[in-house]
């Protein structure tokens, strides 16, 4: 009975934090998913090594400690695998994230981290960005980027009075 | 004895106040309608539903005329229980401005000739944080962020003791009841002396009317936000006031590339805003000056 009751808290609280995170479909390149496409018929090799087909991934997140099947799984190749086991879908991938960055992931559930836009009250779209959005989850490290354009100074032409 | 005749003083009242009305309503009926509706019209606050209707209905009948859009002004009140809270952590902000372009395009403010922009990115050396005179807020690199800097974007601070408000001598910007400092365009008279009282270097002036490509014109407008400036008066950043009554987050807060830029409501225990406060580093610019800026800066960590 406890077990039962449990049971239906735990998938209820699931189902609640799933509705909670209104999060866009993760930012996969074209084409690449579903992963069993290729994957089924190719033979599990769980050898740490360069990888010959993918070739746009470069690992640059604590390479030297993990290795493609820490996070997805060998072989269930359209699903991630939590460090308890457990298989989740892509899009739920903050959950993966989480079992490291715990801070983070707490601020990004407190709307904190990571970036929320479209309407914070009343029953407008909102969108929470998943941590995938921003960052690589291959190479996560921000990259330097353009900035717009400085403002013209008092004296500008363009900026006549 | 003296309901017939005058004293002095009261004789030269009555030819004064005669003489001004005299000549004001020679003036005003020798201006245009809409001269002369705009010269008579009420201070905002004294307004009632009806006027404020009126107001709505007259000034999109002469954007229509001035602009050939269809603009829909808002008179939109403060929602009950809300003080809006701004919250910006600086140990993401990378410098990128995308937020001041995403504000000229929301705000309708003047693109070139002159440049207006609410928010202004400054460029400050790390481990000199306090120190705002060494500022920069003209750097332009190839790419940000750069090694050395961080970055702090500055604007309106709605501070909840705003010493713009106290030295207007007209009373053209006031604090809303959800903390919004904002100013009636039509009231200002463009002395300028809220520029100068501002610490934050909030507000700017409109030189010369709004110079906005004519697809650009973002039609969703509030009386007291983003509808368009004219020549002589002073406008400044509302933080969208015309989203943020409907629950929708700054186009600052969505344009940020990297989520630094965080919204809400400061009596909302859940808030974002007030995790920040409760949890993270905060501190707000030059709190010395007593402004109580609604504002906050914070760091991850």
């Amino acid at each position: 009975m406890i077990f039962f009751l449990l049971g239906i808290s735990v998938t209820a609280l699931a189902k609640e934090a799933r509705e909670e995170f209104p999060v866009p479909p993760p930012p996969f390149t074209e084409g690449i998913f579903p992963c069993s496409n290729c994957h089924a018929s190719m033979e599990l090799n769980q050898k740490k090594r360069a990888l010959s087909e993918h070739t746009q991934i470069r690992l640059h997140h604590a390479e030297t400690l993990r290795w493609c099947l820490d996070c997805h799984d060998a072989t269930k190749r359209d699903k991630l695998r939590l460090y308890n086991g457990d298989l989740i879908n892509f899009t739920e991938s903050h959950r993966l994230c989480g079992e490291c960055h715990g801070n983070v992931y707490k601020d990004w559930k407190a709307g904190l981290h990571g970036k929320r836009s479209g309407y914070f009250t009343g029953s407008g779209k909102r969108t929470y960005l998943l941590c995938v959005h921003c960052h690589d989850s291959h190479s996560p490290k921000f990259k330097q980027i353009k900035p717009e354009s400085p403002p013209y100074t008092p004296k500008d032409k363009r900026n006549a009075k | 004895m003296r309901n017939k005749t005058f004293t002095r003083r009261e004789f030269i009242h009555n030819l004064s106040f005669a003489a001004l009305s005299g000549l004001s309503l020679s003036l005003l009926s020798s201006c245009s309608k809409e001269q002369r509706e705009d010269f008579l019209q009420k201070h905002f606050l004294e307004m009632t539903p009806d006027e404020k209707r009126a107001l709505v209905t007259r000034f999109e009948e002469k954007y229509l005329r001035k602009y050939n859009k269809n603009f829909r002004v808002s008179v939109q009140e403060a929602i009950p229980n809300t003080l809006w809270g701004y919250g910006l952590d600086l140990s993401r902000c990378i410098g990128c401005r995308k937020c001041v372009y995403a504000c000229v395009e929301e705000n309708n403010s003047s693109r070139i000739n002159p440049q207006s922009q609410w928010i202004r990115v400054i460029r400050l050396k790390k481990g000199s944080l306090i120190n705002l005179e060494d500022s920069e807020h003209y750097y332009d690199p190839a790419n940000v962020p750069e090694k050395d800097f961080m970055y702090m974007p500055v604007q309106c601070q709605h501070c909840e003791n705003p010493p713009c408000v106290k030295v207007c001598p007209v009373h053209a910007t006031w604090k809303e009841p959800d903390g919004l400092v904002v100013v009636d365009y039509n009231w200002c008279i463009g002395c300028r002396y809220c520029i100068a009282a501002c610490p934050y270097r909030g507000r700017l002036f409109n030189w010369r009317d709004p110079n906005v490509p004519s697809e650009s014109w973002n039609l969703s407008v509030h009386y007291l936000g983003n509808r368009p400036r004219m020549k002589n008066v002073v406008d400044k950043c509302t933080f969208c006031i015309q989203r943020v009554r409907s629950g929708r987050y700054p186009a600052c807060v969505e344009a940020c590339p990297t989520g630094s830029r965080k919204f809400g409501n400061l009596l909302d225990p859940n808030s974002e805003i007030r995790y920040i406060i409760e949890r993270k580093r905060t501190f707000r610019l030059k709190e010395d000056l007593h402004t109580e800026p609604k504002f906050y800066y914070f760091f991850e960590a």
